[in-house]
């Protein structure tokens, strides 16, 4: 025990005596969350729109009035037919169409159920689900009946203002958890190798497993530090909400830790390097958990074998889950999928880690 | 005790340990010398049980080094190569880090290591890194010995580090010595060989010579002659154009030579008065260690 | 030796922060000149080297470096100097001859000299099967013989070598110390560093540093006369004894 605290407290030095990198730890999150919440805006504004209304009837008009009295539509007048729509966009010279079916209030006032088509540049899929996403919101503030699609009504439900910030804070997380834990317990035990002192280490009676654990703890207290700096700033300076049970944001978010540090873990051991370290973090992890989690490009936009990968990202299930909890306010019962498949993560990565763990060089 | 019987290692192509057998007696210096590359390195790291050698044994005190590296983990002192030390922890931080993870502390053992350790000591809030390459070393030593190991196994300690500092280096190793500890060394330095009771001299993996230094240098049949000239450079191609002059080698501010038995040193000393020089001087040498190396590699 | 000057400095100096690494050194170097620059570790040699190469600026003290003031020329000085060292020699991941052109290429040499020098030299090394194979699959002492041409390929006024024999096994030293004959006898100064003490007596003049400052600096038989002792070993021995400052890197 004394051993192992002498390491721990060991690993703190080297924290504590690298100015730059503790700088690095514990300002990225502050600079990423100030970054994402107001520099990148991901709010589109200024849709260019048209209208193509065969109905012109009273449904039609007061949906279209609400559209343009929304200051994020910038209303382009009527159309006249769909070729002359499929010129503007191709042409570039607008963003968004509206068709409504003709007998648009008859239909809805008698059947219950009307026709309404959103024709949307998507050539940025990002932009072309936002704008679908706003006109969607505002169709749906007019009539309950109009059907739309349900995973836009499910981002419009819980994110009604349609901030960008809400989308991001779990993503920060995410990642910032991901390269703490991950990236950075990988790069100092492979430091070891690289200084020799591993030779040395290997040569006492401690054991290597000790010695990895021992790496682990200054960064789960690093970790601990940004995540309450991340839901501060988030609460605080961006306005958004923890919805759900704090207790069961922070327990997900432990667990999450736990499967980020164990790949660190499992890292080190493959490699010999601090060079091939950070290269196999980077591509590896920071890649992925930037594009393929769902925090910046959403998952549902992606090709069907990218959706495939995108699973085996951890911090999709985790981005995932934070959502639902923080963002959504749900309980736990409509995490168990996430938390099942992060805790199957970590088993699987803790085995495969002490299996790599070797006694020799 | 050491004791290696066949042990065998390759990496891919290259074969780092041929088939090698030793054995090192209880509280002897024992100098592995041979350049980089020899294998060296890889025979230390099999007998610190870093490494499994692909065929053969090896024990220390009567452990095996793979099947009780744990044990052997116990008793050995190891050094590798580049000083293992932590930069941005001080010279105490260190010590003490070393001695916590090898279950003991500073002042339990500090009698041990007390004689180098006081040398260093004046800056022990200094940070490893900022210390110059001798001081490194003997703080490096001091971790090494801080769970007063049976046997001292010191991978090139003294690679890098100046004449002086080497000497201080040895003398320590001397003093661990006749506190009983079996000391096993390597380096690259030919000049160290005297220091050891015994030597190894090892090239491409395989040990060429295995004595006392003493006895390695009296197997050293041929006679070799000292040869002083004002131009060193160019007497030194001057005896090598001489079709009976067999080998010659600078050494310091002469040439050792040796030469077919049918050329007389008053024939050599003539040639070389013809060639211009006029400062010659011709004596017997007393062949060195470095001497030997090279015969014995030259023949293989 | 009334040949040309090469290497002059005078009242040299280096401090970082309160410390002084370099203390007001003052010497000549004359061209073919193999000048021993010996010192214990952290005596002040490698920053020494660096103002030097002209990269290190001192602090004070002035000096030129094949012909340039270091002050102000050290771009020309670069063009006009080798460097070797024991660490930094070759890149491992290049074969033998790109490693030649790549350093050919960046003194500026054309590809037709690259050319036909890169032949020359395999020639003379007799390496020429070599041409081909990674650098890193060398033994060191062929590394070292290599690294050293490649230093001396663009017939620089002078090289600077940092330790360059460390580690090599004796008779490659050796030839290593032919080569460095070879090219004084052409005219290139060279300005050596060593810890082997025999090398000192191949050098024609040995400065000796101890705690940033030069402590003696003549030819290695004056030396061993001045000092009553029987070896170069015995000399440095004498003088770095002397040093008060062990405390620095």
């Amino acid at each position: 025990m004394k051993q192992f605290l002498s390491f721990v407290h060991k690993e703190f030095y080297h924290i504590l005596r690298d100015g730059r990198t503790m700088l690095i730890l514990l300002g990225m999150p502050v600079v990423q969350i100030l970054l994402f919440g107001f520099a990148i805006n991901m709010e589109v504004q200024h849709i260019r729109t048209v209208i193509f209304d065969p109905a012109q009837d009273a449904a039609t008009r007061d949906i279209t009035e609400r559209l343009t009295a929304n200051p994020y539509f910038h209303m382009q007048g009527y159309v006249y037919s769909s070729d002359e729509i499929n010129k503007l966009l191709q042409r570039g010279e607008t963003d968004v169409a509206i068709v409504y079916e003709q007998n648009f209030n008859e239909n809805l006032v008698h059947s219950k159920k009307a026709q309404l088509q959103i024709i949307a540049d998507a050539s940025n899929p990002n932009t072309g689900t936002i704008v679908a996403g706003y006109v969607t919101a505002i169709v749906g503030e007019y009539h309950p009946h109009i059907p739309y699609r349900i995973e836009v009504e499910n981002k419009l439900l819980y994110n009604p203002e349609m901030k960008s910030a809400y989308t991001f804070v779990p993503g920060i997380m995410g990642l910032v958890l991901m390269i703490i834990c991950a990236i950075m317990t990988s790069i100092s035990i492979v430091r070891e190798k690289e200084r020799g002192t591993m030779e040395v280490l290997l040569t006492s009676p401690l054991k290597p497993g000790t010695v990895l654990i021992s790496k682990t703890v200054p960064y789960l207290a690093l970790s601990f530090i940004n995540l309450i700096t991340i839901l501060l700033l988030s609460y605080f300076v961006l306005g958004v909400p923890i919805q759900g049970n704090l207790a069961l944001l922070v327990a997900v978010s432990v667990l999450f830790i736990f499967l980020s540090l164990s790949l660190g873990l499992l890292i080190s051991t493959l490699v010999q390097t601090q060079v091939t370290a950070v290269l196999i973090s980077g591509i590896g992890l920071m890649m992925p958990t930037l594009i393929l989690s769902g925090m910046i490009f959403p998952i549902g936009n992606m090709p069907e074998p990218l959706q495939w990968v995108s699973s085996a990202v951890p911090a999709r299930w985790y981005i995932a889950a934070v959502k639902k909890v923080m963002i959504e306010g749900l309980g736990f019962t409509h995490v168990v999928k996430e938390v099942g498949i992060l805790t199957a993560m970590v088993v699987f990565l803790i085995g495969a880690s002490i299996a790599k763990i070797k006694n020799r060089l | 005790m050491i004791a290696a019987t066949n042990l065998h290692k390759a990496y891919e192509k290259v074969t780092a340990l041929n088939d090698l057998s030793f054995s090192v007696n209880d509280g002897e210096i024992f100098g592995v010398i041979g350049p980089d590359g020899s294998g060296k390195t890889t025979l230390f790291r099999i007998l610190a049980s870093l490494l499994l050698p692909d065929s053969g044994s090896a024990g220390i005190n009567g452990w095996d080094v793979v099947k009780d590296f744990r044990k052997i983990r116990r008793i050995i002192g190891y050094m590798p190569g580049k000083f293992s030390l932590y930069p941005d922890l001080s010279v105490e931080e260190n010590l003490r880090f070393f001695a916590t993870v090898f279950n003991t502390t500073l002042e339990e053992n500090y009698p041990l290591i007390k004689d180098i350790y006081q040398q260093i000591e004046p800056f022990k809030k200094r940070r490893a890194g900022a210390l110059s390459g001798g001081m490194k070393q003997k703080l490096a030593l001091s971790c090494a010995l801080i769970h007063k190991p049976e046997v001292l196994i010191l991978d090139e300690p003294t690679t890098g580090v100046d004449p002086v500092s080497r000497k201080e280096f040895w003398d320590m190793l001397e003093r661990l010595k006749s506190e009983g500890i079996t000391v096993l060394v390597s380096t690259a330095y030919m000049d160290e060989a005297s220091l050891c009771d015994r030597i190894a001299l090892m090239r491409e993996g395989s040990f060429i010579a295995i004595d006392t230094p003493q006895n390695i240098i009296n197997r050293y049949t041929e006679t070799l002659w000292a040869v002083q000239t004002e131009n060193l450079s160019a007497s030194l191609r001057d005896l090598r154009a001489h079709p009976q002059v067999k080998t010659c080698f600078a050494f310091g501010n002469e040439h050792h030579v040796t030469v077919q038995p049918d050329l007389p040193v008053t024939g050599l000393q003539c040639y070389l008065q013809e060639k211009g020089y006029s400062k010659v001087r011709i004596n017997v040498a007393t062949p060195t260690v470095e001497d030997c190396f090279m015969a014995l590699t030259s023949e293989t | 030796m009334e040949s040309e000057i090469v290497i002059n400095v005078s009242e040299l100096t280096k401090k970082f922060g309160s410390f002084t690494a370099v203390d007001r050194i003052s010497f000549d170097v004359h061209k073919g000149e193999i000048f021993g620059f010996l010192g214990a570790n952290g005596a002040g040699k490698t920053t020494a080297m660096q103002m030097l190469c002209g990269i290190s600026k001192p602090t004070s003290g002035k000096g030129t470096v094949a012909g340039y003031d270091i002050l102000k020329e050290n771009e020309k000085i670069k063009r006009n100097i080798g460097y070797m060292s024991q660490r930094f020699s070759l890149y491992e991941d290049l074969k033998v001859w790109e490693n030649i052109r790549l350093f050919g290429g960046i003194y500026g040499l054309t590809d037709k000299e690259i050319k036909e020098k890169t032949n020359e030299l395999l020639h003379r090394l007799r390496f020429e099967s070599e041409r081909n194979t990674l650098v890193k699959s060398l033994p060191l002492g062929w590394k070292q013989k290599l690294a050293f041409s490649v230093a001396v390929f663009h017939t620089p006024q002078i090289v600077f070598l940092d330790e360059p024999t460390g580690g090599v096994d004796p008779a490659m030293r050796r030839q290593f110390w032919e080569m460095i004959y070879e090219a004084s006898d052409r005219g290139i100064t060279v300005f050596v560093t060593t810890h082997y003490m025999d090398e000192a007596e191949y050098c024609h003049r040995v400065s000796i540093m101890v705690d940033g400052r030069i402590e003696a600096l003549d030819v290695p038989g004056n030396l061993k006369e001045i000092h009553q002792a029987q070896s170069m070993d015995e000399v440095f021995r004498k003088l770095a004894r002397k040093a008060t400052r062990m405390d620095n890197g």
